[in-house]
Order: structure tokens, then sequence, then C-alpha cells
């Protein structure tokens, strides 16, 4: 447990550094977005207006010094300011609204892209020299072929030529969002084709990933000693081979886990869906520095958090990392 | 009385420069009980044949020839190279059993080492019940001095010489009739080898298995094993009994291998040792391999290939004296 208390040290440092990174940039670019706000009104603000935008943005003369016990402060109480492109909605409010769109379309199609691939990768070793090893240029092609291009192909397909799947937005403008079957059948029709593409476009690298790993196992000793043991070729496979090949492919699972809170935003884009990765795009359109802030800081923290998942996974699933240290 | 009998067996390695001939006509008895020494350089073939025999050669090795017997107690016989699927399953580990070089590998480094017992009880005894399974691997590990509690350990808490023991507590799990032991205590230091040799020694007298050992540590051979054979370049080269090998090696290869261990007693001495390296297996020497290297080769070694040829106690594979060899 000593190994997790000092991990998870580690990622509180880290936590530090990117709220304190994330505080500074700003601040040491030129302008402010009250400065923005009046050129996008042609400078028609009356003085005290300004006055009040800027208290609003949380914008004083104070010392850095008190800037930043006052941002860690607000931090702690979930606010980051408010938006310009939604102004005057909050931050907080604006990525509250879009995570759950994104984690719900980019995490189910990054966990089912995982476990297929995975799964793939092991069967395509375990019969490596077979037929199967012809799928492999398919999946080198898959993994060079960009998210937009996957995205746009399906769109063209499915959604322009065959009309079988909506191409834009989260639910259907005809029903209402609830707790109603109604609603969950249309979410699910309309995350099916950004579904599909994120599966597809990332599941060659799971496949090669796996495979990779795979077939070096397979060569291991304890392998060829399981098969000599007489043990069934699906215990050989998965509780010898498989099993040890995950260790390494689990820090890239955690990676993309945590980049799935940023979205895959040209997905997002591509079918206008309202997640994080849309909300980033008008964000900097319209140069709104706390959208991007906000959405900046959600990513590192989700990227963080994603990692310490995936060190938690390694003590469950790698009984050498348990070992005390003196 | 073999439980294990070979005959011609050769196999290749097909690489893009041509086969290589890793194994090419080996006939080997192995008797009930005994333990065999098999030994010979890096690459003369040993781990290569018993791999054949336990059928665990993969692509590019195959098997090009010759045939593998194994006799039943009840002298039934089954052709080891035609076993296939559940059949194969069944014989490996009930009847024969491996134990490989490095148990530092040969053990899952994430399950237990009572789990990599119980599967194998699992697979092939699916009577016994849990309690039955747990029971036997205690048994097992104690009696090959592992205590009872080391069950739950996985195998990087373990020392290397109580990784080997456990690798051997695995292989008896089923009672087999042979064990192949690849270099088993190869990656071990001295003290701890001579302690799981005892061991081996220990068990065999108390299940009867034979035991293939293979080394290129001829010196150990000589201690442990009943008969030994000599490997060179894919070819049986001698088989003896340890003491008539040790005593009156026939081969000029055996005779090498056993000047190149320095005396403990006795004056300082020059190690002659044997000059030159392992011929390309691609492209072997004609007549016999081993000529380029051998001192007393004579003109007819180069040209035509010799047959193993029984002797007294033993038989070699060498043209000198009429085909007896050196002695």
């Amino acid at each position: 447990m000593r190994f997790l208390a000092r991990r998870l040290g580690f990622y509180l440092l880290t936590a530090w550094a990117a709220i304190t990174l994330n505080f500074l940039i700003p601040r040491l670019m030129p302008g402010d977005p009250v400065e923005l706000l009046v050129a996008r009104m042609k400078g028609n603000v009356d003085p005290a207006a300004i006055d009040a935008m800027r208290r609003a943005f949380g914008i004083s003369d104070a010392s850095p010094w008190r800037q930043y016990l006052d941002y860690l402060g607000n931090l702690a109480h979930g606010e980051l300011g408010r938006s310009i492109t939604f102004f005057p909605t909050e931050v907080s409010t604006v990525i509250a609204d879009s995570l759950p769109w994104t984690v719900g379309l980019v995490g189910v199609a990054t966990l089912i892209s995982y476990l297929i691939g995975t799964s793939l990768g092991v069967i395509m070793a375990w019969k490596r020299g077979t037929w199967l090893d012809g799928v492999l240029p398919a999946a080198t092609f898959m993994h060079a072929v960009p998210y937009f291009w996957v995205a746009l192909a399906l769109v063209f397909v499915f959604g322009v030529t065959l009309r079988w799947f909506p191409v834009s937005r989260a639910y259907g403008l005809d029903v209402m969002p609830g707790l109603t079957g109604e609603f969950a059948r249309s979410v699910l029709y309309h995350a099916t084709l950004p579904a599909i593409t994120i599966v597809l476009a990332s599941m060659a690298d799971r496949i090669l990933g796996m495979r990779n790993v795979m077939v070096t196992t397979l060569g291991e000793d304890y392998v060829v000693m399981a098969e000599a043991k007489g043990l069934t070729s699906r215990r050989v496979m998965w509780a010898y081979a498989a099993r040890n090949a995950i260790l390494p492919n689990i820090t890239s699972f955690a990676l993309s886990l945590g980049f799935v809170v940023g979205g895959s935003v040209l997905t997002e884009i591509v079918f206008s869906y309202p997640g994080i990765g849309s909300m980033l795009l008008k964000g900097v359109e319209n140069e709104d520095f706390p959208l991007m802030q906000g959405i900046f800081l959600v990513i590192s923290l989700a990227v963080l958090v994603a990692n310490f998942l995936a060190d938690l996974a390694y003590v469950v699933l790698d009984p050498r990392t348990r070992q005390e240290t003196e | 009385m073999n439980v294990l009998e070979i005959r011609g067996l050769g196999v290749d390695y097909l690489s893009g420069s041509g086969a290589v001939h890793a194994v090419s006509g080996v006939s080997l008895d192995l008797r009930r009980g005994e333990i065999l020494g098999l030994a010979g350089e890096s690459g003369s073939g040993k781990s290569t044949l018993a791999n054949a025999v336990a059928r665990l050669l993969r692509p590019p090795a195959s098997i090009t020839s010759g045939s593998v017997v194994y006799r039943r107690q009840d002298g039934s016989a089954v052709d080891v190279l035609a076993l296939g699927g559940n059949e194969l399953r069944a014989f490996r580990w009930k009847e024969l059993a491996v134990v490989f070089q490095s148990a530092m590998n040969s053990l899952n480094p994430v399950i237990t080492v009572g789990a990599q017992i119980d599967d194998v009880l699992r697979v092939h005894a699916p009577r016994m019940s849990r309690n039955e399974r747990t029971e036997r691997s205690v048994e097992l590990l104690q009696r090959v001095g592992i205590s009872a509690d080391r069950r739950r350990s996985y195998p990087h808490e373990l020392s290397g010489g109580m990784r080997q023991r456990a690798a051997i507590a695995i292989a008896l799990a089923l009672n087999p009739e042979i064990i192949i032991m690849d270099e088993p205590t190869t990656a071990l230091d001295v003290v701890v080898q001579r302690d799981i040799l005892a061991e081996i020694r220990a068990l065999r007298e108390e299940y009867g298995f034979a035991v293939v050992f293979i080394t290129h540590d001829l010196s150990l051979l000589m201690e442990i094993s009943d008969r030994i054979a000599i490997m060179y370049a894919g070819r049986v080269v001698e088989t003896g009994t340890a003491k008539a090998l040790h005593r009156a090696p026939r081969h000029p290869y055996t005779l090498g291998l056993l000047r190149s261990f320095p005396r403990l007693r006795g004056p300082r001495e020059e190690l002659p040792g044997i000059p030159g390296v392992p011929p390309d297996l691609r492209s072997p020497p004609p007549g016999c391999a081993f000529h380029p290297r051998c001192a007393m080769a004579v003109a007819e070694c180069s040209e035509s290939l010799p047959v193993l040829r029984t002797e007294a106690d033993g038989e070699v594979a060498c043209l000198l004296n009429d085909g007896r060899g050196v002695s």
C-alpha cells in the first residue's frame, strides 16, 4: 500500500502543478477577457459596465499572490469564472452540461474499442501464421487513418446516402430530454455513428499493440510450460499469455481514458455532438479564455485520475508491484 | 524395458537461407526409471531433441523424419508424434512432464505457485474436489521441501532454488513416467544445485520415473546419470553408462569434453579443450561433423559418415579403430 500512497502523493503534486500553470498561463498573455468583450461590442460600453464585467470575470488589480489564493479558493468551490461565448453562463455550468455527453459517447466507445481490440489482438497473436495475419495490413491502414476521415466517410455513406443514421446532434429535436425510453432510444440512435467512428479509428491501435506484446509473451517459458502441462488452449491463451501480455497495455489504455474527457474533438465537430470537444472549439473560435482554461483543467485532472486508476489496476493485476520495498 | 524409443529422429529449422538440421537421425532409448544424461555444446540439438519428444516444437522447427514411441507399463505402445488434440493433452504431464531451464521464467509471474499446481490437477483429474487438490498441492510442495504456506506465494517471492523446487513439484503432480529436465540447475549456484540434484535422485527412488537430464555440464552428468548420451551437431556420437564414459570415452569429442574440466588436486596442467567452433548446421561438414576439430581425424573422416555402433557398454559413432573409437 505504500506504493499507492507514494503514487497518490505524486498525483496530488502533479495536480497542483497543473492547476498553478492553469492560473499562470492566461496571466502571462497580453489583454484580458473584458478587453475582448469590449472590442467585440466595438467600444460602445460605458465604464461602469466594464467595471462590472471585470468584477464578474474576477479580474482585479490585487497582488498576484492574492489572486492566486482567490483562484484556489474559487476552484475549491467549483467556480471557474464566466464563459465569454455563453456569457453570462458560468464555465462550470458549460462543462457540466457537455461533459456527460462526451464521457457517455467517447468513454463507452473507448471501452468497446479496448475490449474488442484487445481480444482480437490476443486471438490474432494466438493464430499467428494463419489467414488471420491477413487482417494486419488492414489494421495498419486503419491505424493510419485519421478520426475525422472515418467520421466523414461514415456520415457520407450511412448518414447522407443511405439515410440510416442521423448525422448531427445528440438526440432528436422531437423528443423531450428526460428519463424516458423514447429519449434513451433517440440518444443511442444518434450516438451510433460517432461511436462506430471512434471504435473503428482507435481499435487498430489496440489490436496491433496487444498482438505485438502477446506474440512476445507466447515465446515465454511459462507459456511453453503451460502448453506442456496439457492445459486447454483456452487457459493457456488467456490465463497464461494474455494475462501477462495485458500488463504493458494498461498504460496506453489509461492514457486513452484520460483523453476521453478531452473528447474526440474532430468526431464531435463532424457530428455536431454537444460534448466537451465542441465546446473547446467554440471557446477557441471566440477567444473564450475562461472556457478553454476550465476545459484544459478538467482534461488534465482526468488524465491524472485515469493514470491513478491504471496504477490501481497494476496493483490488482501484477503481484510484483505489491511487493513492499524497503 | 524401454519407456521411450526414439528412432531416426530429424528436426529442421526452416530459415530463409536454408534448413538448419538441428537434429538428424537420432536414435535413443530411455529405460524405465533411469536417469539419462544428454550432453553437448550449445547448439548441439539437445534441447531441440527434448522439445521434439515433448511435442513442444514451434514453427519454424519441424520434425522431418523418425518416430518416437512411448511404452506404457502394460506394454502398449503410443506413437507420440501422431498424437493430436486431446490425446496429446492427456499425454502431456500425465505421462511426460518437463522442468525447464530457468524456473524464473517457467512459472507464470501473476499466478500463485499453488494455483499453478492446481490447474494441472483440475485439467487432468477433474474428479478431484477442491480440497483434495489443495491437499495434493501442499503434499507436493512439502515433498520438495517447500512449506505449505508458500502455496500462496507468487514466483517472485521465492528464491531461485525454491522456484526450481516448485517447478519440480509441478512436474510430479500427476506421477509421470518421464520427466524431461532441460538444464534444471544451470541458473543456480553450486550449493543449491547440489541440493536439487540430491532431491531429484531421491524423488526418482521414491516414484520411479525416468529422467532425461539435459546439460552442457558433463561432470555434473557423470554424478547424477545412469547412462549418458553425447550429442554433436545434431547427432548422438556416443552413449554409455556414466562410469564407462568417464573411464574410457570412445569418441574424440567426449574425450575433449572430459579434458575441458580442471582437476581440483594434482599438478597444474594445461587444459587442451576442443579447438575450433561448432559447425554451421545449414551445411555441416561432409563425413563426420566433428572431423575439422578432431586431432585424431584421418582422411576417411571427411568422406564417410560414421554410424552409431553398439559396443560392450554403449555405442559410438567414430571411424577410428574400425569403428571402435579412440579406446
